[in-house]
């Protein structure tokens, strides 16, 4: 009962006064194309009629959440998966170069962040680059990795992964240095006089240790490695994937579709993310956390 | 005399006697061919006979310096086919290690002045990031790796040097224009929402679940939707800024309100204090550290946004502009170029939030020494 009340209550309120800001913003921003139509016919329209026009337009300026959801429903389930059409087609493309770009990005991340806890040396000189490489926009040379790799015959699955590793190593990398370093000195202390060797420290306390911070960072990286992916569809041309949805909807001026991508991209994102939670959680227990 | 035992210093040293013995490739013969082999064979001995100590390791440092200077000269000297020879690489090769031998030992000294020990802790990253830099350039026109693909260092810093008023045009509209203006407004209303949903419970309970969703969501995606309300000038870049840097504000800003300690709580309360009392004196200081967390993840983001939105439609200048016509073009020196801008433009922004981060959360416990 207390978790009805303490979020089913208040979230679903917020969700319904979005979805109710949505509608009045789609009456009130397709409004003026309604009134401009019904001025060139020379016709007056009831305010009753204008609203349900505003609901219906073929290309809306903001299009209303029915509009949107008739879309996802028709693109995912009327046309087979195999068409270029189908948003289920092009999401799939996104989500494979997501998955890949996230999976090297994870183990990439790992091996740096082993390698900088072991060495004082990569510690001085190339953590300090790790974090400035956060300041800098690599978003901006994703079209740039895709172009030139085409040029040299590399397409596909790979320079969009490419993107997304480059964009999810980082917040592993500083997670897990973070998370391989948590074993208090006492810990290690303890380690020293059990006489246990790198390798027994490294397998038996620092990497369990690591494991909260591991899936936190995972968190973001998948995040991010979906940004990265769909960032990197865009200068290929409107090929395939969400991204190219989006420029193509762009070009073309089909709002629905923008929408109907942009939300099929957020649920993507949101179960990416939660899977992760669930993975967190499982292991958890299985290390033996006690909520 | 000493041997080091250095694995590092014994491989660098084997190394460099080739470079004495092969020569480099090419047909040049003239003072470079001859010196740098003989520079860099002192060089490795100092590391290989002396003990470790800082003049030894700076003699090391400079020589090793000068060789790589003097290598990248060889090479604009060399004919492209066939390319320097395996004594040439054995050379490079022996100086990279020499240079990782001295960083390595370098990082292991402890000085006793804090202000020594504060110029090594700031070369380490220097040299290693001098040491990228020169491989870099070594290796792309060594190789003869077509400069489409990857253009060296210096070819970069040509392009920049002489287009220095472009750059800044695309800076000026990208950054100083969309970037700054979408940053401020997403930010204060991010900070202003905060605190109205930290008043209300039921809000907080709401929207926060939504806003940890919203933070994780690719909101660059709604860049189209942007360019298409607000037309193709710079207000649609910021309106796209706006919306990416509300959220990591309002979530972050959230959770800084709640982080001061029931005591002081309690304190300010037998105190009578008003709510703007403990907001002001109390609960904002406290939540300072997480405000700052936001302005530099949002930093970041607001250039990306500001970028990528150019992708999809801008009058004729702008970085992200720039980039992807470049592409197409395939000057890819002058996206390194704009690259570089971007990525000083980032780092300056976050420098500069680090230092007022500094100057205002001087209490907290990382910066207290």
């Amino acid at each position: 009962m207390n978790f009805i009340r303490n979020s089913v209550i208040p979230v679903g309120t917020v969700l319904l006064a979005i979805l109710a800001l949505w509608y009045a913003f789609a009456i009130v921003l397709n409004a003026p194309f309604e009134r401009d139509q019904a001025a060139r016919a020379n016709t007056t329209i009831s305010t009753g009629q204008l609203i349900a026009n505003t609901m219906a337009q073929e290309r809306p300026v903001l299009p209303a959440p029915h509009q949107v959801a008739e879309e996802i429903r028709k693109t995912v389930f009327d046309i087979s998966p195999t068409s270029k059409r189908s948003l289920v087609y092009h999401g799939g493309v996104t989500l494979s170069s997501t998955l890949l770009g996230f999976g090297f990005g994870t183990l990439l991340g790992i091996l740096l962040a082993i390698a900088i806890v072991h060495s004082r040396t990569l510690d001085k000189s190339l953590m300090p680059w790790i974090i400035t490489s956060q300041t800098v926009p690599i978003l901006a040379i994703a079209p740039m990795i895709i172009v030139v790799l085409n040029a040299v015959n590399i397409t596909g699955l790979l320079p969009k992964a490419m993107i997304s590793t480059y964009l999810s190593f980082f917040p592993v990398a500083v997670g897990m240095v973070k998370g391989l370093r948590s074993p208090e000195i006492m810990h290690l202390d303890l380690m020293r006089t059990y006489n246990a060797s790198k390798a027994q420290v490294f397998w038996k306390l620092r990497w369990p240790a690591s494991m909260p911070y591991l899936f936190t960072s995972m968190k973001i990286a998948v995040a991010i490695s979906l940004v990265g992916a769909i960032v990197g569809e865009l200068p290929t041309g409107a090929v395939a994937g969400i991204g190219a949805r989006l420029l193509a909807g762009s070009y073309y001026g089909q709002t629905v579709q923008i929408w109907a991508a942009l939300i099929a991209a957020a649920l993507m994102a949101a179960i990416l993310v939660s899977l992760i939670g669930l993975m967190a959680t499982l292991v958890n227990r299985r290390m033996g956390v006690r909520p | 005399m000493r041997l080091s035992r250095s694995p590092l210093a014994i491989a660098a040293f084997l190394l460099a006697v080739p470079g004495l013995l092969i020569s480099s490739g090419g047909d040049v013969f003239d003072t470079l061919t001859y010196s740098t082999p003989v520079i860099l064979f002192v060089a490795a001995a100092v590391a290989m006979f002396t003990s470790v100590s800082i003049p030894s390791l700076v003699v090391v440092l400079v020589l090793v310096h000068v060789v790589a200077f003097c290598l990248i000269g060889l090479l604009h000297a060399m004919p492209q086919p066939p390319g320097p020879s395996i004594g040439y690489w054995c050379m490079v090769a022996s100086s990279w290690l020499l240079a990782w031998f001295s960083v390595q030992n370098l990082a292991g000294l402890k000085l006793a002045s804090p202000q020594a020990q504060r110029l090594v802790n700031l070369a380490l990253p220097v040299l290693f990031g001098a040491w990228l830099l020169i491989l870099w350039e070594i290796i792309v026109r060594g190789f003869g790796v077509p400069s489409i693909l990857l253009p060296p260092p210096s070819m970069i810093a040509e392009r920049i040097s002489s287009s220095v008023p472009t750059l800044w045009a695309d800076f000026q509209q990208t950054y100083l224009k969309a970037a700054i203006a979408g940053y401020a407004i997403g930010c204060g209303s991010g900070f202003l929402a905060a605190i109205i949903v930290d008043r209300v419970p039921f809000l907080r309970r709401g929207l926060l679940p939504i806003g940890n969703l919203v933070a994780a969501l690719p909101v660059v995606g709604i860049a189209p939707i942007m360019v298409m309300w607000f037309g193709s000038y710079w207000e649609s870049k910021a309106a796209v800024v706006v919306i990416m840097t509300f959220f990591p504000m309002l979530v972050n800003t959230v959770a800084g309100l709640a982080a001061s300690g029931a005591m002081e709580r309690d304190l300010m309360q037998t105190y009578g204090s008003s709510y703007g009392q403990t907001l002001l004196k109390l609960r904002l200081p406290a939540a300072m550290p997480f405000i700052f967390n936001a302005l530099k993840i949002n930093s970041t983001l607001a250039l990306i946004g500001a970028i990528v939105a150019e992708f999809f439609g801008s009058p004729i200048v702008g970085m992200g502009f720039r980039i992807s016509a470049e592409v197409g073009r395939m000057n890819v020196d002058m996206v390194w170029a704009e690259i570089f801008a971007a990525a000083l433009a980032g780092s300056l922004s976050y420098g500069l939030i680090t230092l007022v981060e500094r100057a205002v959360t001087f209490w907290h416990p990382s910066y207290r020494t």
